[in-house]
């Protein structure tokens, strides 16, 4: 793993700058890896585009912007549409398949996220867990332990439960997929 | 004479040459007479005090006293002193402005200064007009009064400096004039004897940039129309001289002081 | 090991810098991007007996703050574009007042209200020249989370110093990334400020004319009683109209700064011995110069880079020196070319050509737009 990028985008109020958040650190910190986290965001909180990138490295950082994702992850379809051709070869997409349509192909991972975090915790908010959920399935990004470290450490105080649960769900899910 | 002469010995600075920069007659003369005189009847400790001023006639004030003092920038003064009061809490903080300089340019600072209730003293020297710059007519001018930039009469409404603080929450508020300088003194001394923020208005007279426009080109016509035209009492058509605000509320530090025990119990 | 890292952003790297460097008071106006600063410091401030206070604007928060200076406190505040305009003439009244303190401006596309989530480096003029008159000024620009914290400290440590106000020109990429940080506490070198020593019967001079030299200034309420002005002043700190003060006045503040550019000017070299090519830059814009120079190299280009940390006073002995060896020299920043104009001006020297690269769209200029032009 020389270098790594990941892009995860969709609305404010999907709880993506957080993911992005807990996602960076499982990585920096539990992985002990170079992480370079950035975020764009509108002024107002919900609905807006909102967009966390993460570049995960074993030597220091220099760009810290996603310029050819690894990982995207698609909440929106405006968002889908935006970067869908951004993507390294083999770059793995995950959408939720209930919010954007995509065309198939074969690294596309296309899950009901939103419903599996209200299934979970009764939040959609709750999704971008439910996503860091099918992340860690996926191995090769994050651990599983990291990212429950980082949730732990990082989600705000009364909701890490909360949190935890739509990761599980989110987990479990890909298993099934 | 003699107090006067201990006063002046007492409380100017010995290197500065007098006469001040004030115009012959000027009434800021007279207010720095009462704020040194407040100081000695509460005899405060000359290290204690800080006095801090704008721009304007009545910034240059601080240059004569024997304090530290600092000269700032134009309607910013009771930011720098709020700066300085929270970093020296023990000192008697005094800050000197003028009417443009306290409720114009520096307006903003004046309400919240007042909101939060902060201990300083503040002394806004009102003589209704930018004396410094030759003239020109400030929100504390009388309406229909002739000023360089009001050459037909002055259609602004002015401010009520004294109802501004009051409303705005400062815990004491007084109004009185040069002519009275007895009863401006004594507001003085209750003014820097008070928790929070204190305003204390100086109604006094620039008979040069304001008065020669408007029939009063002599100090003792702006005397005798300060004698004429105030009053103790609640009378039509004059203006009220008096106490306008005296409430025990705390002050801004004090408060802080509180916050600062509420952070350590929730840090801990 | 792993424990020792924390994955801060930038802003909350300059407030666990600024606690570090001994901050005592804060005073600001919320401002996006910019916000996360106090708000930190809201939060840390008081538990530690230090004073934080919002204030009505950023006129009256530089104001404060540089009252705070004047009664002992290690002093800052934060903001962005809009704010910082209106903070230039207290920043005038600093550098003629020789106090103390830091200004954080994290840069966001402008004028007026431009676009509050983007991030620019359009504030590098205006943080040299922003104040009216003619004056000295420090500004530094960091282009990493770690940078933000040994620059925030090195900008309180050169305020109190030098006596004059130092300005942290960060932008909104580099104030909203999250990177890790090894926070070692012994390699911290934190300036306290100078205290006034007198000899018996010696008379204090808080602006003692002595060229090169940073009088210590006394605190309010020692004793000292003496005079701080915005006009021009005498040693003693009183006004003057004398030619020969005014002129003495004027060698001594410029001369504090100019005399000791070794100390104040900071930069990194990568890569130089061999260079052809050096790209120059400073803030966020140097890690799009460092991945295209690293990408050259892999393609055995000669290409270097000068990262400027310290961006005001500017480096132009350094620029004259590079621009003898070297046949090109590539300016990315996230403007229409403002300290570029430096580097012009200074390369002519040795005649290398200077090509700029600009972006405001509120994008960071890709790697890809610098390679091309090596």
């Amino acid at each position: 793993m020389s270098k790594i990028e990941i892009r995860l985008a969709g609305v404010g109020g999907q709880g993506l700058i957080l993911a992005g958040l807990i996602l960076a650190e499982a990585s920096a910190i539990f992985d002990n890896k170079f992480v370079s986290q950035t975020q764009s965001y509108a002024p107002l909180a919900r609905g807006a585009p909102s967009k966390s990138e993460l570049i995960i490295s074993d030597r220091e950082i220099d760009y810290p912007e996603v310029e050819k994702a690894d990982l995207f992850l698609a909440l929106s379809q405006d968002a889908y549409d935006k970067y869908i051709n951004d993507l390294k070869e083999n770059g793995i997409v995950i959408i939720d398949k209930d919010l954007l349509a995509s065309k198939h192909f074969s690294s596309l991972i296309a899950l009901p996220l939103t419903e599996i975090a209200m299934k979970s915790t009764g939040k959609s908010f709750s999704v971008s867990m439910a996503a860091l959920g099918v992340i860690a399935a996926l191995g090769k990004f994050s651990s599983y332990e990291s990212l429950i470290k980082s949730i732990k450490k990082n989600a705000p105080k009364g909701t890490e439960e909360l949190n935890l649960k739509a990761f599980e769900a989110g987990f479990s899910a890909f298993g099934k997929h | 004479m003699s107090i006067n002469l201990t006063i002046i010995e007492k409380y100017l600075r010995e290197n500065k040459i007098l006469p001040t920069v004030w115009c012959p007659g000027c009434g800021i003369g007279l207010v720095l007479k009462a704020v040194l005189g407040a100081i000695d009847e509460l005899n405060l400790n000359k290290n204690d005090i800080a006095m801090v001023s704008g721009i304007g006639c009545a910034g240059r004030m601080p240059v004569y006293v024997d304090f530290d003092t600092l000269h700032t920038t134009h309607g910013r003064a009771l930011s720098f002193a709020t700066g300085i009061k929270l970093a020296k809490p023990k000192m008697n903080v005094i800050v000197i402005m003028g009417d443009g300089d306290a409720v114009a340019i520096g307006g903003n600072h004046f309400i919240h200064t007042s909101r939060r209730n902060i201990e300083l003293t503040a002394i806004v020297i009102n003589n209704f007009i930018y004396g410094l710059t030759g003239g020109q007519f400030s929100p504390a001018t009388p309406l229909d009064s002739l000023a360089t930039t009001s050459p037909y009469g002055n259609i602004d409404q002015p401010f009520d400096i004294c109802r501004l603080g009051e409303m705005a929450g400062a815990s004491f508020v007084a109004r009185s004039t040069v002519y009275h300088l007895k009863e401006l003194q004594k507001f003085i001394k209750l003014a820097l004897q008070k928790e929070g923020f204190s305003i204390v208005e100086a109604l006094s007279n620039c008979h040069i940039n304001y008065g020669k426009r408007n029939n009063l080109s002599k100090p003792i016509d702006m005397f005798n129309w300060f004698k004429n035209n105030t009053t103790l009492k609640d009378e039509e058509g004059k203006i009220k001289r008096g106490i306008f605000a005296d409430k025990n509320i705390p002050g801004y530090y004090k408060q802080y002081q509180e916050l600062i025990k509420r952070a350590k119990l929730c840090q801990r | 090991m792993k424990e020792e890292y924390i994955f801060l952003s930038g802003n909350e790297a300059c407030a666990e810098a600024a606690i570090k460097a001994n901050l005592g008071f804060f005073a600001g106006y919320p401002i996006t991007p910019s916000t996360e600063i106090a708000e930190i410091l809201a939060e840390r401030l008081p538990s530690q007996n230090k004073i934080f206070i919002q204030m009505e604007d950023e006129i009256a928060s530089l104001a404060a703050v540089i009252g705070a200076s004047i009664g002992g406190l290690k002093a800052m505040t934060a903001t962005s574009g809009p704010g910082f305009s209106l903070m230039q003439e207290h920043i005038g009244f600093a550098v003629m007042a020789e106090i103390s303190c830091v200004i954080v401006n994290v840069q966001r596309l402008g004028p007026s209200t431009g676009q509050p989530t983007s991030p620019s480096q359009g504030d590098v003029m205006q943080a040299r020249w922003g104040t009216h008159g003619d004056h000295p000024i420090i500004a530094l620009s960091p282009s990493s989370v770690k940078e933000v914290f040994d620059l925030t400290i090195q900008a309180f440590n050169l305020s109190e110093k030098y006596r004059i106000p130092v300005i942290l020109l960060m932008d909104e990429v580099v104030a909203h990334m999250r990177e890790k940080l090894k926070i070692s506490t012994h390699d911290i070198r934190i300036y306290e400020r100078k205290k006034v020593k007198l000899t018996q019967n010696e008379e204090y001079y808080p602006y003692k004319n002595e060229v090169s030299k940073v009088p210590a200034l006394a605190l309010f309420g020692e004793g000292y009683r003496f005079h701080i002005t915005g006009l021009i002043h005498d040693q003693a700190g009183f006004p003057t109209l004398r030619i020969d003060e005014i002129n003495d006045w004027q060698d001594r503040i410029f001369g504090k700064i100019e005399n000791n550019l070794d100390e104040i000017i900071q930069y990194e070299e990568e890569d130089l011995e061999d260079a052809e090519t050096v790209i120059i830059s400073y803030g966020i814009s140097v890690r799009s110069a460092q991945a295209a120079k690293n990408i050259a190299r892999e393609n055995g280009k000669k290409v270097g880079l000068i990262k400027l940390l310290t961006i005001w006073p500017f480096a132009e002995e350094l620029i004259k020196k590079v621009s003898k060896k070297v046949k090109k020299i590539i300016m990315p920043e996230l403007n229409r070319g403002q300290l570029v104009l430096e580097v012009e001006r200074n390369a002519c020297f040795g005649g290398a050509q200077v090509i700029r690269i600009n972006r405001l769209d509120g994008k960071l200029i890709s790697p890809k737009a610098i390679l091309d032009k090596i």
